[in-house]
């Protein structure tokens, strides 16, 4: 076969080998990633996403570093028993402030989507500490020594300014504050409203029970929001999606 | 010379000191701690040959150093990621073992990307590295380009292990699966694999052969394609210079959509089209027989490389990505089943002629078990990128049997072949030192893979299965901790089957030392030796 024969050439060219084969490995990705940016309907259009408040997006970090999406999804599916089990099935619209997303590859543990308000800051502290002592069954290991760890803020407003770089749309007042938010949000006999109005939905509560900040305040403050914010009575599903 | 990389490397010791003093972090800190050991190593090492007379030494052997140190690195690290597999195996089974003594870095959680960065970069990856520049210097009839460039990138390979193993375990990730490593561990894996391209390429520019092997076309394609994978999943801004945190630059569905075309292709290009160039090797010297066909490689070569990075949606079937990219996604891992199919045939009819080596020669029964594995995953693979059975499959334990049938079955079994056939050679002794412990490993290894792939189908089908079942009034069955607790057997039975793999892989460990331990090596330049068969 004629074409067959050509091969030749590029066994004998390293150039045109390499060259050859990075095109062919490029087209897929292309095709498959580029349109996300600038079709309009891969993100649905959503009211009440904002982004993280300081103390949930300090919560966020803990739960990666801590490989919580190792055995947790954040992806209900729009299957009958996932509705059932989870709530709403979960839209692009709600990760979009997520760098990066935490949609998870398996549920060796429940999908966490919208854990958010499902169960009481005191019952996730408990089984955070214990799990097996609320549920018998779990095989989650112990987060316990998050109580210890104690948070000052200093650093997250530049974490949230870094947000903004890649896109997140945080305002001045919002970075500027950084720091006030945080610590107002785990501290309930503060004057917290100020908080509350940038952003919009935040659980205020001191979840760990014990003076001071800690990962456990952070961690729950940001369980307790996931999934709560997006207003289904006015969502309406686009089916060419 | 000396002078510049005297200069260099006291300028790293300098800035690793102040990063291993002032870092933002914990991870930060003892990785600045690390490289202010390498590096200030380094410089004293360099400053006491500085006044040595340089002897200019033509080498015109092949350059088997770093074959050697790549093989015993291989060995060690294959021990290392299977016992972390076995550990967190038996942790989903017992949870106890998360023990409170360890927390926070003995948890699953942490440990898990561990195990997963160690067998697949570390176990697979030194196996890569080793095989390819061992295969390209004999079927390029050429010694390896570059000189010492090649202990760069195997020190410096082994360096971006440590630092992602320990980054970890003290909670430095991005959580991007395959790729959790931190900015600037990525940017040094970037340069480490940069200078791996090149003397690849200069190897293969200087070859003695007219035409480029077949083999070296498939590690061709790996480099490049894992370089281009790793660059743009793990685009990100650092918060600090002086800290371990960085943030993603695509976030949600983008994001969910780039990470996938780099795990897949992880699969895709690390662990298939790179062990398959050890395949076109392995297979055709062992059972001394020419590649079965030309045409069908040169067919599926180019169709494999092609397809595989489409494949990444198929990961996510019924998320919030637009059905159109996950239907793209499962038609072309439908499509791909034929390549990787081709690729096994060509590998399996190189034996024609040669089938009875299977009852009397180890090493040929490790390679027929790893290409049977490889059909076997190839074929589950598309079934469970069909959007029916991934909405079962998704989520559950039988994704994570596929993973394994592929990545002990196929990669593991061909890897164990590569010791066995690298290690008498490398070291110039006639055989392994004992071929009953060869069986015993393979024999170890199969019922460990049996055990595995079948407890974790059963536990995925019935966790599945369980999760949707609804009673006639319409409501749930199962709660999900009824699930987790249905599964204890399974678990149990996979911890074993990892058991017996390990203990297989501790006897062919045992089998290397006796085979090392035996006489002197002797060198032969390259004209001296009988041409290589291709």
């Amino acid at each position: 076969m004629a074409l067959i024969d050509k091969h030749a050439i590029l066994e004998r060219s390293p150039t045109l080998l390499l060259t050859f084969s990075l095109t062919v490995v490029t087209i897929g990705g292309i095709v498959e990633i580029a349109p996300l940016f600038w079709l309009e309907n891969t993100i649905e259009k959503v009211e009440g996403m904002r982004p993280y408040s300081p103390l949930e997006l300090a919560g966020r970090d803990i739960y990666i570093r801590e490989g919580c999406y190792v055995c947790h999804s954040q992806m209900i599916r729009p299957m009958r028993d996932e509705v059932e089990r989870y709530g709403h099935y979960s839209l692009a619209a709600e990760s979009m402030y997520d760098h990066p997303f935490q949609w998870g590859s398996k549920r060796t543990g429940p999908d966490l989507a919208r854990v958010g308000g499902r169960y009481s800051d005191d019952w996730h502290l408990v089984h955070l500490i214990d799990p097996q002592s609320v549920v018998p069954e779990s095989i989650m290991p112990s987060y316990a020594f998050l109580m210890d760890a104690s948070l000052d803020g200093e650093r997250i407003g530049d974490l949230m300014a870094t947000h903004r770089i890649v896109g997140v749309p945080y305002s001045d007042d919002q970075i500027e504050n950084a720091r006030l938010d945080f610590k107002l949000q785990a501290d309930p006999d503060e004057d917290w409203d100020p908080m509350v109005e940038r952003y919009p939905g935040a659980v205020v509560g001191n979840f760990d029970g014990q003076p001071g900040i800690t990962e456990m305040d952070a961690l729950i403050a940001y369980l307790q929001m996931m999934g709560t914010l997006v207003d289904f009575s006015t969502f309406v599903p686009d089916d060419s999606r | 010379m000396d002078v510049v990389k005297l200069v260099a490397l006291g300028l790293i010791t300098l800035i690793a000191a102040y990063a291993s003093d002032q870092g933002l972090d914990i991870a930060f800190r003892v990785h600045g701690f690390i490289v202010l050991v390498v590096a200030a190593g380094l410089f004293i090492h360099v400053l006491r040959r500085v006044d040595e007379p340089k002897t200019a030494i033509v080498a015109t052997d092949y350059n088997d150093g770093p074959v050697r140190a790549g093989v015993i690195a291989t060995a060690f690290w294959g021990i290392a990621g299977l016992a972390v597999g076995v550990l967190i195996a038996f942790q989903l089974a017992f949870p106890a073992l998360n023990f409170d003594w360890a927390q926070p870095y003995g948890n699953f959680g942490r440990l898990r990307p561990l195990h997963t960065s160690a067998v697949i970069f570390a176990f697979g990856g030194n196996a890569l590295i080793a095989s390819s520049i061992y295969i390209v210097q004999r079927t390029s009839r050429t010694r390896l380009f570059g000189g010492g460039l090649v202990w760069f990138v195997f020190w410096g390979y082994q360096l971006f292990i440590v630092l992602a193993a320990t980054g970890y375990l003290l909670g430095a990730t991005q959580s991007k699966e395959y790729a959790e490593p931190e900015w600037y561990v990525d940017i040094w894996l970037t340069l480490v694999w940069v200078a791996y391209l090149v003397i690849f390429l200069g190897t293969i520019i200087n070859r003695k052969e007219r035409h480029i092997y077949v083999a070296n076309w498939f590690f061709l394609a790996f480099i490049v394609t894992v370089a281009m994978l790793h660059i743009v999943n793990n685009l990100a801004v650092p918060v600090s210079i002086w800290g371990s945190k960085s943030v993603q630059l695509f976030s949600g569905v983008q994001d969910a959509m780039t990470q996938w075309w780099y795990g897949h292709n992880a699969v895709g290009f690390f662990l298939t089209a790179g062990f398959l160039g050890m395949m076109y090797y392995y297979v055709p010297k062992q059972a001394n027989r020419p590649v079965y066909s030309y045409k069908l490689s040169i067919v599926h070569f180019w169709a494999l490389i092609f397809l595989y990075i489409w494949a990444g949606p198929h990961h996510l079937h019924y998320t919030a990505l637009p059905d159109w990219a996950s239907t793209l996604g499962m038609v072309f891992s439908i499509i791909l089943w034929m390549p990787s199919w081709a690729g096994m045939m060509n590998g399996l009819m190189t034996l024609n002629g040669a089938w009875d080596k299977i009852r009397t020669d180890p090493i040929i029964r490790f390679l027929v078990a790893s290409l049977a594995f490889y059909g076997m995953s190839t074929f589950e693979g598309p079934m469970m990128s069909i959007r029916a059975v991934n909405s079962l499959s998704h989520y559950t334990d039988w994704t994570v049997g596929h993973v394994h049938s592929g990545a002990l079955g196929w990669n593991g079994m061909i890897i164990f072949a590569m010791i066995y056939f690298l290690t008498p050679r490398l070291w110039n002794r006639g055989a392994m030192y004992s071929t009953a412990a060869m069986n015993w490993h393979f024999w170890l290894a199969m019922i460990g893979i049996v055990l595995y792939a079948a407890s974790m189908w059963v536990s995925g089908i019935m966790e599945g299965l369980m999760w949707r079942e609804v009673d006639d009034q319409g409501f749930l069955v199962n709660s999900f901790a009824d699930t987790v607790s249905a599964k204890f057997p399974m678990y149990v039975v996979r911890g074993l089957g990892g058991v017996l793999y390990l203990g297989g892989a501790c006897i062919m460990v045992w089998n290397m030392w006796k085979t090392i331990r035996g006489h002197a090596i002797v060198h032969q330049p390259i004209s001296q030796m009988t041409v290589p068969a291709e």
